[in-house]
């Protein structure tokens, strides 16, 4: 079973990778961009066919090593 | 006194720091990160560097690693622990020390010479300094921005975990003399038992006044007493 977790940082903080992204976009004329955030994707395969079980595994992987929670918050999505 | 060094794959201060403590007359030794056995030390380092190439966050498998798990428990039980760059930003993904230290405001790695004010000398890293002193230390990181929430910045202030912060050489603490971003130009801080310093500064560089200055050599004395 396959995952990918999406982590970005949360909103309050400053993200000054996405700043200067956004800001060289917005220079090359893409005039409609209104905002831009930047972060890390991670992919997982999981030996496990309960999907419950799997969610859960990955929430603990998350809160224990892969998301710094005082800064970044994450999505787990089934791929 | 008994000194150790926590030794990661990408540290590279770590022969600093252990010069500069046998220079002040630390009994020092190297640990390796997959020791499981901590020698007796009255003070730990956790050098500067690039532990596991700043692989996820920097810090974050260092603090995974086997040593730390008895760094943790020694530093619990009250022995003095000294994470420098690297090894507060190791610090604070173990949560020893709070907060996040996020990449530099001007996204550069910034290497340079800056001044620092003591905040709070009552402490035993900082004892031989006096309280507003301005001090000139060297920075070399990419990630020194330190950030923590309003209630925790409140906290720090409130009971004075504040080490040291970022300033000219007049002792003006603002944004014009902030070099990363921190909050409030915070450059090292305290745990709440003051037995764990954390800075991104290198004291162990200033050392010596052939190759740069003293500065730092007030920080290793202040332990020893």
């Amino acid at each position: 079973m396959k995952f990918a977790v999406i982590i970005t940082l949360k909103k309050d903080v400053l993200d000054p990778q996405g700043k200067v992204i956004e800001q060289t976009l917005q220079s090359m004329g893409v005039n409609s961009l209104k905002n831009l955030r930047q972060g890390k994707y991670i992919e997982l395969e999981l030996n496990e066919t309960d999907e419950k079980k799997a969610h859960n595994s990955i929430e603990d992987m998350c809160k224990k090593l892969l998301v710094n929670l005082i800064i970044e918050e994450y999505k787990i999505k089934k791929i | 006194m008994n000194s150790s060094v926590i030794v990661f794959p990408g540290s590279n201060c770590d022969r600093d720091v252990a010069t500069a403590l046998t220079k002040l007359q630390f009994k020092n030794k190297m640990v390796w990160h997959k020791d499981n056995v901590l020698p007796k030390s009255d003070l730990i380092v956790i050098p500067g560097g690039f532990s596991y190439g700043d692989y996820l966050r920097s810090g974050a498998i260092a603090a995974k690693s086997n040593i730390l798990k008895e760094v943790v428990k020694a530093a619990n039980s009250g022995c003095l622990v000294l994470g420098i760059c690297n090894g507060f930003q190791i610090l604070i993904e173990t949560g020893l020390l709070q907060g996040a230290l996020l990449r530099n405001k001007n996204l550069k790695f910034i290497s340079k010479d800056v001044h620092l004010k003591i905040i709070n000398n009552n402490n035993n890293f900082c004892k031989k300094y006096k309280k507003n002193n301005i001090i000139n230390l060297n920075i070399a990181h990419n990630e020194g921005n330190y950030f923590t929430k309003k209630d925790h910045l409140k906290e720090l202030e409130d009971k004075d975990l504040i080490a040291f912060k970022y300033c000219n050489k007049d002792g003006l603490v603002n944004e014009s003399t902030n070099p990363n971003g921190s909050i409030s130009n915070i450059a090292g801080i305290l745990n709440n038992k003051k037995n764990i310093l954390g800075m991104m500064p290198h004291p162990e560089r200033m050392v010596d006044n052939l190759i740069s200055n003293s500065d730092g050599v007030e920080l290793f004395t202040s332990i020893l007493n």
